[in-house]
């Protein structure tokens, strides 16, 4: 783990600007620090010396103090503000970057981990801005400014800081790197209980269903009961750089006291100096023991921004970028020997499949589940590119095009349709963003929505609509635009036959190209032609 | 503090948090006496006093300088093991109440069980990130306020009145000010969160129409105003750090005042100014404590209050004995959750070996009859009879002996084939499990797998597909061998292809059990299987 990603600055102007205020408030804070030794060093003096008074101490004393509580709520400020900046970039670019990717990109656990990433995850940034990073500048700057003013006064006490401050970090390193192992087998061992615990509660209905719910109270407890024994064993290990950490700090300061006050009873220190150097060795070591403990506080935020950094160094797919894509109301599409496999999986999803779509003509694709008939889709929309073979118009492939000016060709009603938050119009109006109420209602009409008003909340994922109206949402959606190729994936599951031939005959009527996933006869009997896409071959993960 | 109800230590974890408790005081407080001895060292010692002297408190710096690191070491580990027996006894206690809820009844249990395995973590953070340090900080800082009193009363006033600022105001100047902070954040936290979750799962349909634009625009128009309202709360964070800073150094400026007119002497007046700094390290983490504190309570405070739920079913003081008859009848029956009924007289015959299909639309109470029959809800009104016995007079365990379930999303546990079996029945040996395995059509593919019954199906079941799983957990049905099988929307997540494969195979191999299938798409059942066919409305 680095201590500060660089990744971190050249992405996000927040966190230059937080950085280098971050310096200038260690510095000062730094300044003030010393001020207040001084200030303290002498009043003190003064007073057992020579019996004067601390008026002017105390008031000095008395600014610098407020002056250090002012530094450190403005640094909380700066932390904060620095922080909602970088997340809110850090989430667009992350959002755009991956929808960039596409949908084969972002399929499964992806997404999910994604939106936990971009909600939950970001905020893991903030205890990494408002305590981590400052004491990192602190630790970077205030200690070099102690050890030099205290070099001032009395060179021994400062060599001694010098000499035993590297040490920390040092021994620190040396017994990390022994106990990173140590760490991550307790690392494990949490993550196997929390794991655990998680499937039981999750599977309790199943427990119960078969009567053995009862006996996973004990289980629980016996199993929480090994794996606290084992991690206990590895903690007397991990905690062992921390301790190092505080020993080395604490006795550092007790030598340069006990060290100090030798010299004092020789007379070859002043009292003034004296206390000066003591107040400050513990200054010195502080920001370095605060950042060892805000180590964990700051873990998150870097796991989070590491992720963050691993989507947007994704590489985009590689596309073509001619925008002269042939019209397919003219030109026919042809797949040649498309063969595509899904990153991550060993088994191609669809093996070299043909297939010619004349402009105007309504295709059957059919097979069984897990053929591929919906990778074929996919394949022509350009959201997964084929391993091998190739998608070709008009005597180009397709890869040659931009994707986006590609895709204006094909209106695509998925098996589930995406649905997203606001009316029916709205979902409608994705297909065409200039539709009018009139044309909406049209497309609903032929779609066999006529029933929906325009106005109807879809709600959470389409929660608010059936299945089927989902669907014929969607249709809606893909008639209203002028792609003349419709792409659609068991457009009528959910229909009752009735509806079923109205929207089929409306398709017709259309005049568009139809390349449709069916598996219903009466879907399948009403395409020009049926095309079967090849068996899958059972083989499992 | 209600949320202290889940996270209560067992009276033996109790001498071990004190034992914590005690360690931390040492680490604390060896760092204030190593800064107050060393001040009274380096004081006494500018007098130029014969070194003999000066024997006791070098070695007591000394001592102090080792004694910090190591008391705090043991602190840690006595802290941490005792904070994880907590945990583990918490989640035990849970599991234990959760199993008298279970299924829980709600729509979004998945949802709610998730966040409740997260927030039971929040156990480790009260005990150590919050109850112990703030402890640890509350009886170093009073008994350094004792010695300086001890010293020179007024200067122990002045100092005292500075801890008790810190360990008061501060905490609660931090936790409100970030509990403000949470509350002005929340609704834009939410809409950020929900358009974010949006734009991923509809990403395949915002992509192929070419939207990426407006959907972004959408989304950073939604995620300024989160921005926008992070930005203004900033101003008030920090605010409890500041004034922690004020206390300890004012603290320090009131001693020297106080004891610069004092008629003490040189080494003592030092002790009593520079005492006050060491108090910065022990009081700043009270901030961070407060602040953690917060959400430790919402956390725990969510977990209480599910964990409160009442028990949907009381189970009968004197339960009748099973009778062998397995005809099943429903009559005039009423059930719903909450406040509403959603099933109102209902009444079905369904003898033994029959088959029978319910359909309706969501809502329409086909999984509150299951979890009726199933005993997971009690009745309202009415009565549901198994061979003339009320259900309401047998145990769940009784009633679920006989009847079985298999939903749209059954639990596989993260573990073997063999073992998500094998809880349906313990001992069962490996050929009774391939025959359930091949019953439900799934023999072949395990078959096939490397490690057989021994391969691993992953977090749910993840390394299976939906087909699979359910088949899965319907041969685990098959090997309890239940005489009524509910079947409660088993095709909801499959392609209907795969649903009707798998009804199919269901009802083919029921053989002589009683079928009761509920489900919104009758018309993946097989045609020729004769049953009754119900519509709930």
């Amino acid at each position: 783990m680095k201590p500060l990603d660089p990744r971190l600055l050249k992405r996000a102007r927040g966190a230059r600007v937080f950085l280098a205020a971050s310096v200038l408030i260690g510095v000062a804070s730094g300044v003030l620090i010393i001020v207040q030794a001084v200030l303290l060093a002498h009043g003190i003096a003064g007073v057992v010396l020579r019996g004067s008074s601390v008026t002017a101490v105390a008031w000095g004393l008395a600014a610098v103090v407020a002056g250090r509580a002012l530094l450190v709520w403005v640094q909380e400020v700066v932390a904060q503000r620095a922080a909602a900046a970088v997340k809110s970039t850090l989430r667009r670019q992350v959002l755009e970057h991956s929808l960039k990717l596409g949908p084969v990109w972002l399929s499964g656990e992806r997404s999910s981990a994604l939106t936990t990433l971009l909600t939950k995850g970001l905020d893991d940034l903030d205890p990494y801005f408002a305590r981590y990073l400052p004491q990192l500048v602190l630790a970077a700057t205030v200690p070099a400014g102690v050890i030099g003013w205290m070099a001032t006064g009395d060179l021994i006490a400062a060599g001694t800081v010098l000499i035993t401050l590297p040490l920390i970090p040092i021994f620190m390193a040396l017994i990390g790197w022994v106990t990173q192992a140590r760490s991550r087998q307790r690392q494990h061992a949490l993550a196997v209980l929390a794991h655990h615990f998680a499937d039981v509660v999750g599977g309790l209905t199943t427990l119960k269903l078969f009567g053995r719910a009862k006996s996973q109270e004990s289980a629980v407890r016996r199993v929480t009961d090994q794996h606290r024994a084992a991690s206990m064993g590895s903690l007397r290990l991990a905690f062992l750089s921390s301790f190092a950490l505080e020993l080395l700090a604490s006795l550092s300061v007790a030598l340069v006291a006990v060290g100090v006050g030798l010299r004092l009873v020789d007379g070859k220190l002043g009292l003034e100096t004296a206390l000066m150097v003591l107040i400050l060795a513990p200054e010195a070591y502080l920001p370095l023991r605060q950042v060892g403990m805000q180590f964990h506080a700051s873990a998150d935020g870097v796991a989070a921004s590491e992720e963050v950094f691993r989507v947007l160094e994704t590489p985009l797919p590689a596309r073509g970028e001619r925008t002269d894509v042939p019209d397919l109301r003219v030109s026919p599409l042809y797949l040649y020997d498309v063969t595509v496999t899904y990153p991550g999986r060993d088994v191609p999803a669809l093996r070299g499949f043909d297939l010619e779509l004349r402009p105007g003509e309504v295709v059957a694709l059919t097979g069984p589940s897990g053929a591929g008939k919906s990778t074929v889709l996919a394949a022509l929309l350009g959201f997964v590119e084929p391993e091998r073979g190739v998608v070709v118009a008009a005597g180009s492939a397709a890869d040659e095009f931009d994707p986006v000016e590609w895709r204006r060709q094909f209106a695509w009603v998925p098996q589930r349709p995406g649905l997203r938050l606001g009316t029916v119009a709205d979902n409608v109006r994705l297909g065409r963003r200039d539709a009018s109420d009139d044309e909406v209602r049209l497309a609903l009409i032929t779609a066999g929505a006529g029933e929906l008003p325009l106005d109807k909340t879809v709600g959470e994922q389409g929660q608010q609509l059936s299945g089927g109206q989902q669907r014929r949402v969607a249709l809606a959606r893909a008639l209203i635009t002028d792609a003349p190729v419709l792409l659609l994936d068991e457009p009528t599951a959910g229909l009752d036959a009735d509806t079923e031939a109205a929207v089929i005959t409306n398709l017709r009527s259309t005049g568009r190209t139809v390349l449709l996933v069916a598996h219903r006869p009466t879907l399948i009997t009403t395409a020009d032609r049926t095309v079967t896409v090849g068996t899958r071959e059972l083989v499992n993960a | 503090m209600k949320s202290l109800q889940l996270a209560r230590p067992q009276r033996a974890v109790m001498w071990r948090l004190l034992l914590a408790l005690v360690l931390g005081v040492l680490a604390a407080g060896s760092a204030v006496a190593l800064l107050a001895t060393s001040a009274w060292l380096i004081t006494a010692a500018s007098a130029q006093p014969p070194v003999l002297l000066l024997m006791v408190p070098i070695v007591a710096v000394r001592a102090f300088g080792v004694g910090r690191g190591v008391f705090r070491y043991v602190e840690r580990l006595v802290g941490h093991d005792a904070a994880y027996r907590v945990l583990g006894e918490t989640r035990a206690r849970i599991t234990g109440r959760l199993e008298k809820l279970a299924p829980l009844g709600s729509q979004r249990k998945g949802d709610l069980l998730a966040r409740l395995v997260l927030d039971v973590d929040a156990v480790l953070d009260l005990w150590l990130r919050v109850l112990l340090p703030v402890a640890v900080a509350a009886v170093t800082a009073a008994a350094t306020v004792g010695l300086l009193a001890l010293l020179l009363p007024t200067a122990g006033a002045a100092v005292a009145l500075a801890v008790l600022i810190a360990c008061t105001v501060v905490p609660w100047l931090t936790a409100r000010t970030a509990e403000r902070a949470e509350r002005n954040l929340a609704g834009a936290r939410g809409d950020v969160a929900a358009t974010t979750t949006e734009s991923l799962l509809t990403a395949a349909d915002v992509v192929a129409y070419n939207a990426i634009d407006s959907v972004l625009d959408d989304f950073s128009r939604r995620d300024a105003h989160l921005a926008a309202a992070e930005r203004r709360s900033a101003w008030s964070a920090g605010l409890g750090s500041a004034l922690l800073v004020l206390c300890v150094g004012g603290a320090s400026v009131a001693a020297l005042v106080l004891g610069s007119t004092a008629n003490i002497t040189g080494a003592v007046f030092a002790v009593l100014v520079l005492t006050p700094l060491a108090l910065a390290d022990v009081l700043g983490g009270i901030p961070a404590a407060a602040q953690l504190a917060i959400r430790v309570r919402a956390s725990l405070d969510r977990a209480q209050e599910l964990v409160d739920t009442p028990a949907p079913v009381t189970e009968p003081t004197s339960p009748l004995p099973l009778r062998a008859g397995r005809d099943l009848q429903v009559n005039l029956l009423r059930a719903g959750y909450d406040g509403a009924d959603v099933l109102t007289g209902l009444s079905l015959d369904m003898p033994a070996g029959s088959r029978v299909v319910i359909t309706g639309s969501s809502g329409s109470g086909k999984s509150t009859l299951a979890s009726v029959l199933l005993r997971f809800l009690e009745p309202r009104g009415g009565e549901v009879l198994l061979d003339g016995v009320d259900l309401t007079r047998l145990e769940g365990d009784q009633v679920r002996s006989v009847v079985g379930l298999l939903t749209q999303e059954s639990h596989v546990f993260d573990t073997s084939i063999r073992e998500n079996l094998l809880l349906a029945k313990p001992g069962a040996s490996d050929l009774q499990l391939w025959k359930a395995l091949y019953r439900a059509r799934l023999g072949v593919l395990v078959e096939k797998l490397p490690e057989g019954l021994d391969t691993l199906v992953g977090e749910h079941g993840a390394r299976l597909s939906g087909g699979e799983r359910q088949r899965l957990a319907f041969a685990r049905l098959l090997l309890a061998d239940r005489d009524v099988l509910v079947l409660d929307e088993p095709t909801e997540h499959l392609d209907e292809e795969t649903g009707r494969a798998l009804l199919a195979d269901v009802f083919g191999a029921a053989a002589d059990r009683t079928v009761v299938l509920l489900t919104h798409r009758p018309e993946l059942v097989p045609p020729h299987v004769p049953r009754q066919l119900v519509c709930l409305t």
